[in-house]
């Protein structure tokens, strides 16, 4: 490869944001033929980097090159007039349109008068089309595709452009199996004409199926780049985390009390179906599978948030029936969300009256809200979970991840739920921050609470759970207790592999 | 079938269904209850209907391309009226006297080259500034109403050249100066949204902003040019009324925009921007003025046709949301 | 260290913005005309701003929560002739809580339909403007409505009563605003809304009903208009079915002038106060200038405009929009 130039090529690429160093001098280079993996945690700086690469960001030190020449990508356009493509995991597509039209959005072929020369489009469409062996033509209507299948309108348009580098990021999320094969198909293609890819991806037995080389961030910082042949998952890892991964199980556990909550035979259409199991006081049970494999969807329906269509709930052996929050949350139900700023957080709103926003009907002094005891309540849990804020009028919308999510665990923990379910704890945000909530989750199942904690990462569901429910596409597969639970059944189970026979 | 395709197809329908549901209403309560002889499907009735809805209808074409990208004006009405000002106070002027019939043109090409500007500072603020549309349009509401009062006080402007009259009361095949440029102007917009880049384009920034900026799409000057155009079909809906009437108050045009956004929402456009038809919004447009005649056909007063016109916008809306409910295990948020 | 303390100057502009600017109109117009600041106008002023403010603060809550509402200005004209034809029927004692109860019903109704269904608040309070003028004008037979003994009714005291020297419609202003502004501050109804205007999903995971607290708002905005409606009724004592066309853009002018923001979640009703009184003296001091009333609609315009643009230009750090 010493032999070729690199394509692209970035040269102590320096981004600050106010308050935080995104990228701290990134270089790596893209030689053409070679699919290189751009591999790091949440919050590494990926995406800055790619935002930095389309234009969207201008860098505040160093330098993008392609070929010999130095480049300024002033915005998406020149980087695509450039030749450097993206394929966006959030899906950029507008749904009303047709697939021609998303595909050659920002191009379309004109005639005279600025008419849309669909005869041209149409063609070119199809050609795409059929080299990416679907099932839909040209004239479909965005929004009436499956998400998979946006997703391959998504990858089409890499094919227009005569690019000289291709970059995906996490284009894999949605597709299926034979999906996924037809992908890999385009981008061997690419490969063989000469195109530079960068392809970002959180899995590993892709990235050792189909990249040549590896780079990797960690906070920002360029860790080092390495040949993907002469690596190994264990190392890559090292990298990405700076420590080796801790596949640890939880040894410790606790006296278990009375059956908090019971579910039987829960249903909620095609979304998951006959969901059996329990949790008690004092235990953490772990629930781990794919996205969309049904897990979040059974926590929403605990929360009153989904109407099952089957089956019944119990708390504490009572059946319940569950509404809307307000009826969870009076059943002693708390749910910190999968989505941190979506659902869990009032960005705009302070600290402290995020903290205390479930029970503020409760927290009166006469007609008012006592700020006192909102007070009182805000000191005490960032004490506790260590919340690192200038104060609790600072707005919760410029803290850390980290910070925002530790304030919906202590908004949760502060009503004193007797059953606590966590989806996503740690997602997207830093490692030391990561360990502390899952020493919190084990802490609190020590004190009696029943805990559900939904992870799509395995080591934070083995480092704390009790038991391991293992789940595959709405249904559960398996439920492993921590002492016979491994790697490779776990795995399977959540892959539709093996498993108990149960459901397969 | 494809699913969803029954409630779409009923959807894309649903104006002209609605439409031929007044017609029936209309006929059949018309019998028993019209003051008048004449059948309510009268030919020559709904040609008059037609004329007359051009004054909305051409400015609602102009609304639908605005609120398709994602946008919407409020400020059309006092364009519309700042126009005709435009058109009935420049013939006054003196080189403009001078010129005779020969006025014509320029008084016409004075209001449409007014209004588009007009339109276009709307875009320029919305682009330039990042403040909604609704704000920015809401201020400029105000503003332009009070310019055209800054004309002639509370005195209404007035102007009659029986050269325009004729034109504008003038007929062609039947069919009324005001109603071949309400056909015009729904024409050129069919084939600006349908057919031209500009147009999908605008669909494209309505539907999925960021996206559209992702590829490149620049975002400011498309919304600039919606804003002109409706600017100036704003204008054109002035220079055809009042080329006819003659005479111009300054509080015309007043509550134009709450008609127009209603005649595009029952037309199908969605109010978040990304989809809608020119055709759809023209439907909506003779749905509105037939349900004005009917009602006064079958004896009803304004105090009527107000307030059906305003419930059945509610009730659009609401068949819209059940027909795009979601399945039963849907997230309840 | 420049450009910090210009941050700090960007960001104490963006906050206190609003306060700065009525300061500088009251200085200058004081200055251009030594009437505009006694104690004899500003009890002209504020009567005059009293209807409009009284519907502002229910506005606030409306558009805090998230949600618009275009209707207060044709459900004002309906509370107006309500009152004015009930007054003669019933009595002024009789006719007020009816009156009330009336309007009350029909903000239940956009409350209902916003709130529960879900409807877009946009389109629905515009249907709801054409809807009530036809109501009203259904009501009143298109008739103006007018009490028929002026002068010996007690009902004027809300509009033309002064009471501790004070004009009844500024007590009744300022007694309202001190109310809301304590609800919308300090209640858990208050926190509520400003909660699901912020974010609404986060707020129904936090186990708040937001159907029921968009409803309330619009409740809210309802009491106030039929408020409004009653200083309007008593002040003139007869009235066109029209008397509150166009008042609701007014309204809003105001709340946005404040610095609430239309995507929701925030603003007060301390800023939206400010916003009427900086509309209501724009209005007195340029006619006081010797301006006719249209140049008011010009200034409004451009202050809106700025007003809203400084906001988010000190917001996002710079002037321009990012818009391609």
């Amino acid at each position: 490869m010493t032999d070729t130039k690199p394509i692209l090529r970035l040269d102590g690429i320096v981004k600050t944001f106010p308050g935080v160093r995104a990228l701290d001098g990134v270089s790596f280079a893209v030689m053409p033929g070679e699919v290189h993996a751009l591999m790091g945690e949440n919050g590494a700086g990926k995406s800055t980097l790619m935002k930095v690469l389309g234009g969207i960001h201008q860098p505040d030190g160093g330098a993008i090159y392609m070929g010999d020449e130095q480049v300024v990508m002033s915005g998406p356009l020149e980087a695509k007039a450039k030749g450097i493509v993206f394929i966006h995991q959030e899906l950029s597509l507008a749904e009303e349109l047709t697939v021609a039209e998303n595909i050659y959005l920002g191009e379309l072929p004109r005639k005279s008068f600025g008419r849309v020369d669909w005869k041209t489009l149409a063609e070119k469409t199809n050609a795409i089309l059929k080299k990416l062996r679907v099932g839909f033509d040209a004239l479909t209507r965005v929004g009436d595709l499956s998400i998979a299948n946006q997703q391959m309108v998504e990858i089409a348009r890499a094919l227009t452009v005569d690019a000289k580098a291709v970059i995906f990021d996490e284009p894999t999320a949605s597709l299926t199996d034979a999906e996924k094969v037809v992908l890999f198909d385009v981008i061997s293609d690419l490969k063989a004409d000469g195109v530079g890819i960068i392809y970002i991806s959180h899995r590993m037995e892709e990235i050792f199926k189909i990249t040549d080389r590896i780079s990797v961030l960690r906070d920002g910082q360029y860790q080092g780049t390495v040949a993907t042949p002469e690596t190994d998952e264990e190392r890559v890892t090292q990298m990405m985390i700076g420590r080796k991964l801790d596949l640890t199980r939880n040894a410790l556990h606790h006296e278990l009390g009375d059956v908090a909550l019971e579910v039987r035979g829960l249903s909620c259409g095609k979304l998951y179906t006959d969901i059996s199991f329990e949790v008690r006081r004092g235990e953490v049970v772990g629930f781990y599978g794919l996205v969309g494999a049904g897990r979040t969807e059974i926590a929403e329906t605990l929360f009153g948030l989904r109407d099952p269509s089957a089956g019944q709930i119990l708390l504490d052996g009572e059946e319940v029936r569950l509404n809307s929050p307000v009826d969870a949350i009076a059943r002693g139900i708390s749910l910190v969300p999968e989505d941190r700023k979506g659902q869990g957080l009032v960005l705009g709103m302070n600290c402290r009256d995020n903290m205390t926003l479930p029970q503020v009907d409760d927290l009166t002094a006469g007609p008012f809200v006592a700020e006192g005891a909102e007070v009182a309540i805000f000191d005490q849990y960032r004490d506790q979970l260590d919340i690192r804020t200038p104060g609790w009028r600072a707005r919760v919308g410029n803290l850390s991840g980290g910070n925002q999510q530790k304030i919906v665990i202590g908004k949760w923990l502060s009503m004193h739920p007797s059953l606590l379910i966590v989806d996503e704890p740690t997602r997207g945000i830093d490692v030391g921050s990561k360990s502390e909530i899952h020493k919190l989750l084990r802490g609190l199942a020590a004190k009696g609470y029943a805990v559900m904690v939904i992870s799509s990462e395995m080591p934070e569901v083995l480092h704390v759970s009790d038991r391991i429910v293992a789940m595959y596409s709405g249904r559960i597969m398996r439920t492993f207790t921590s002492d016979e639970v491994t790697e490779d059944s776990l795995i399977q189970a959540i892959s539709g592999l093996g498993g108990d026979g149960k459901a397969a | 079938m494809q699913p969803g395709a029954l409630s779409k197809a009923l959807k894309n329908g649903a104006i002209w269904g609605f439409i031929v549901l007044e017609l029936i209403f209309f006929s059949v309560a018309g019998e028993f209850m019209s003051l008048s002889d004449t059948a309510f499907m009268d030919w020559e009735n709904m040609l008059l209907l037609l004329k007359q809805s051009a004054p909305i209808g051409i400015i609602a074409m102009g609304m639908t391309i605005v609120m398709v990208n994602g946008n919407i004006d409020l400020s059309v009405g006092a364009t519309f009226a700042i126009a005709a000002i435009i058109l009935l106070d420049s013939m006054t002027w003196p080189f403009m006297a001078a010129m005779g019939d020969w006025a014509i043109p320029f008084a016409w090409l004075f209001a449409l080259i007014v209004g588009t500007l007009l339109g276009a500072l709307n875009g320029l603020l919305v682009w330039k500034t990042g403040v909604d549309a609704f704000i920015v349009t809401l201020g400029s509401m105000l503003g332009y109403r009070g310019i055209v009062f800054m004309f002639n006080g509370e005195n209404p402007t007035s102007h009659l050249n029986w050269t325009l009259v004729d034109f504008a009361e003038a007929e062609f095949l039947g069919i009324a100066t005001a109603s071949w440029f309400l056909l015009a102007a729904t024409g050129a917009m069919w084939f600006l949204m349908t057919k031209t880049v500009h147009g999908r384009n605008a669909y494209a920034i309505g539907d999925n902003r960021e996206a559209a900026v992702n590829a490149g799409i620049r975002v400011g000057p498309h919304m600039m040019i919606n804003f002109a155009i409706i600017g100036f079909l704003a204008a054109l809906s002035a220079v055809v009324f009042y080329s006819e009437s003659g005479s111009v108050n300054p509080n015309d045009g007043q509550l134009y925009e709450l008609w127009v956004i209603t005649a595009v929402v029952l037309g199908g456009t969605k109010i978040t921007g990304g989809a809608g038809s020119v055709i759809g919004t023209f439907g909506g447009v003779i749905a509105i003025q037939l349900l004005r005649k009917g009602l006064g056909h079958i004896g009803a007063d304004t105090s009527t046709v107000n307030l059906v016109i305003g419930l059945i916008l509610i009730a659009v809306l609401f068949l819209d949301r059940q027909l795009n409910v979601k399945g039963k295990e849907a997230l309840k948020v | 260290m420049a450009t910090l303390s210009k941050q700090k100057i960007g960001s104490v502009l963006a906050k206190q913005g609003i306060l700065i600017a009525f300061a500088v109109f009251i200085v200058a117009f004081t200055l251009a005309n030594n009437k505009f600041l006694t104690v004899d106008n500003v009890f002209s002023v504020v009567p005059a701003s009293a209807k409009q403010g009284v519907m502002a603060l229910g506005v606030t809550f409306v558009v805090i929560s998230g949600n618009l509402d275009l209707s207060v200005g044709s459900m004002m004209s309906f509370s107006t002739i309500v009152v004015l034809d009930l007054h003669d029927k019933i009595g002024p004692f009789l006719a007020i809580p009816a009156m009330f109860a009336m309007t009350l019903c029909l903000g239940a109704f956009i409350g209902i339909l916003v709130g529960y269904l879900r409807l877009n608040s946009l389109i629905v309070t515009l249907g709801m403007l054409s809807a009530i003028h036809g109501l009203t004008l259904t009501y009143s037979g298109g008739q103006n409505m007018d009490i028929a003994d002026k002068e010996g009714t007690w009902f004027s005291v809300f509009g033309q009563g002064t009471a501790l020297g004070i004009p009844v419609p500024i007590l009744i202003f300022a007694l309202l605003a001190a109310v809301l502004g304590l609800m919308l501050s300090r209640t858990p109804f208050g926190r509520k809304v400003y909660a699901v205007g912020g974010n609404g999903t986060a707020a129904t995971f936090s186990g708040i009903r937001r159907a029921r607290t968009v409803f309330m708002c619009y409740i809210l905005s309802a009491f106030c208009v039929a408020t409004a409606g009653l200083i309007q009724a008593s002040r003139s004592l007869g009235s066109q079915n029209t008397v509150g066309q166009g008042l609701e853009l007014e309204v809003l002018a105001a709340v946005i002038l404040g610095g609430a923001s239309l995507m929701g979640g925030s603003g007060t009703i301390f800023k939206t106060v400010i916003g009427v009184l900086i509309l209501g003296f724009i209005q007195n001091g340029l006619l006081l200038l010797g301006l006719q009333f249209y140049v008011q609609y010009v200034v409004t315009w451009v202050i809106i405009i700025l007003a809203v643009w400084l906001d988010i230009a000190a917001k996002r750090g710079r002037l321009w929009s990012p818009i391609a």
